[in-house]
């Protein structure tokens, strides 16, 4: 299928499945959606460095809180100077391109190392920029800053909806993103990365380069995800901007969804996600992160490729 | 077609380890050169210091294609792969979940090499009809003289002008050592190649070799000028077989 094509196929459902949610009169609903679809970016935006270059990475969370965290400082720097309401449309692009800024730097640094060296190196960075957010004053500090969600938003009136659709547009982009890159040339030098990089090399592939392309758009993303978080939540304090749940669930849903393709991620954060929300509410919050770690457990027993690798064997004949 | 590399007072480490010490050697348009050595003794250091993947300490790289002359120390991997420089790495290095036809594909990643890309492929088919059968099957399926020759084909994509070889008989049973040899013998000819092979497997690489090294803990021991001269040494069994 042609990109534009899978790109316009994607918004339509993406249109649609908005237009069917307006019927929902609960507001929870919205609230429980939104994190599902945050999830789908997140976890989309993991797999471009994690399931397309096989770099794990555990700093998620510091990504995307940078972008939640840009929009404290924005929306404080705006409030108190009193001049001009920045709509969410240009906090998200102003947090994306400060996330993307960021995991660029983070890949500089730690892109020369491979394998757990790296990942080791990603959630020791994760927890520098925790410790610096942590002691910036201005947005708060440890004791967080307190962010009033305007009570309607244009278009389409109850705010909590207007966010759910802006996480929705998100994660239709990531998505596209994901599956643009995993088509082109860029996904196949991607992909020589992760199955050996000294072959990569030896091919001409600019593997320092890829990579760091990787980190940036994978930043971005995630910064973007996190942008609308501070309006989402009312409160945020560094505890809840960098809890590690974000970090081990980007990371679970694309190994149970699969990593190599954009499917993975969006069927891993649909499903478990959609689990989390459900046990948080029926049973506990404490008991939705035990989920996480049972069915990584078992899924890497069980499935190593995740659900698509489950599958797809199913589909497609004499490729190995 | 003149394609040639000159490699002078080249030393190298790692970290603190010393790898190469004060190597020099030439390999000149047309030419085949072997680089001799048991395990350990530097011979894919030197490779790699060609390609920019090590950084030598000290000394000097150059190579000269049709006339003009590059410095490669300091370059990286990508720009010395788009100077027409082809590596066949140690142990084949193939992506193994891609097909055979993805990773013949990518190893024209380069723009240069893009240009035809067609047509490179379609001679590497005609080199190895085997791939073409198994052209879909993932690389990892495949058996290891199968691999070797797709290494050679992924290389071959690059259309270069001086192929770099990096102990091509790596777990290999005899038979496909030899055939393997004979195969590097004939793309040669055909390509008009300069070639550079590291390899454990005397008696074999010499049959192909113009010339010849042998580096024995990091320096040049031995440099056979002839065929003959590798053939018929004494010194040769000293320094390498430890007769």
């Amino acid at each position: 299928m042609r990109s534009w094509l899978f790109t316009l196929i994607l918004a339509v459902a993406g249109a649609a499945l908005f237009a069917l949610s307006r019927f929902i009169q609960n507001d929870y609903f919205f609230f429980a959606g939104y994190v599902v679809l945050q999830y789908i970016v997140l976890s989309t935006a993991w797999n471009i460095l994690g399931g397309y270059c096989g770099y794990v990475n555990f700093g998620t969370a510091a990504l995307f809180a940078i972008g939640a965290y840009t929009t404290v400082a924005l929306h404080k720097l705006l409030v108190t100077s009193r001049i001009y309401p920045m709509s969410m449309p240009e906090l998200i692009v102003i947090g994306g391109a400060v996330s993307a800024v960021v995991g660029l730097g983070i890949g500089y640094l730690t892109l020369r190392l491979r394998g757990a060296f790296f990942s080791i190196a990603t959630l020791a960075l994760a927890v520098v920029i925790q410790t610096i957010i942590t002691n910036w004053d201005y947005v708060g500090g440890s004791r967080g800053a307190y962010v009033i969600r305007p009570p309607s938003a244009p278009l389409v009136g109850s705010y909590i909806q207007y966010l759910f659709l802006v996480m929705l547009v998100l994660a239709v982009i990531s998505v596209a993103v994901a599956r643009l890159i995993e088509r082109s040339r860029l996904g196949y030098g991607f992909a020589t990365i992760r199955d050996d990089e000294i072959a990569a090399e030896a091919s001409g592939v600019p593997t320092l380069r890829l990579k760091l392309i990787a980190t940036t758009l994978s930043g971005a993303l995630m910064g973007m995800a996190g942008a609308p978080l501070p309006y989402y939540v009312g409160y945020l304090d560094p505890a809840s901007g960098f809890n590690l749940a974000y970090a081990v669930n980007s990371i679970a849903m694309p190994v149970i969804g699969g990593t190599t393709t954009w499917i993975g991620p969006l069927i891993g954060a649909v499903l478990l996600g959609t689990l989390q929300q459900w046990v948080t509410v029926t049973i506990s919050s404490a008991v939705s992160l035990l989920i996480v770690g049972l069915l990584l457990v078992g899924f890497v027993i069980v499935a190593p490729n995740g659900l698509v690798g489950l599958v797809r064997p199913l589909f497609v004949r004499g490729k190995g | 077609m003149a394609s040639s590399i000159a490699v002078e007072g080249v030393h190298a480490a790692y970290g603190a380890v010393r790898v190469l010490e004060d190597v020099s050697l030439t390999i000149n348009a047309g030419e085949t050169v072997v680089l001799l050595g048991t395990n350990g003794n530097g011979k894919s250091t030197l490779i790699k210091c060609i390609m920019g993947m090590v950084r030598p300490s000290a000394g000097s790289v150059t190579v000269t294609i049709d006339g003009t002359r590059h410095d490669l120390v300091g370059r990286s991997t990508e720009e010395i792969v788009d100077l027409g420089i082809a590596l066949v790495p140690e142990g084949r290095r193939l992506f193994p979940k891609l097909t055979v036809e993805e990773n013949l594909l990518l190893g024209a990643f380069r723009r240069t090499a893009r240009a035809r890309i067609k047509q490179n492929l379609e001679f590497c088919f005609e080199a190895f009809p085997r791939l073409l059968e198994r052209r879909h099957q993932l690389a990892g399926s495949l058996s290891g003289g199968e691999q070797q020759m797709l290494a050679l084909g992924r290389a071959l994509m690059l259309a270069p002008r001086i192929l770099l070889i990096d102990e091509p008989s790596v777990g290999l049973a005899p038979i496909l050592v030899s055939r393997t040899i004979d195969k590097i013998q004939e793309l040669k000819t055909s390509y008009s190649l300069t070639v550079l092979m590291a390899e454990q497997n005397f008696t074999q690489a010499i049959r192909i070799a113009d010339r010849g090294y042998v580096i024995v803990h990091g320096r040049i021991a031995f440099e056979g000028r002839s065929a003959a001269e590798l053939n018929n040494n004494d010194l040769i069994r000293k320094f390498y077989l430890g007769l």
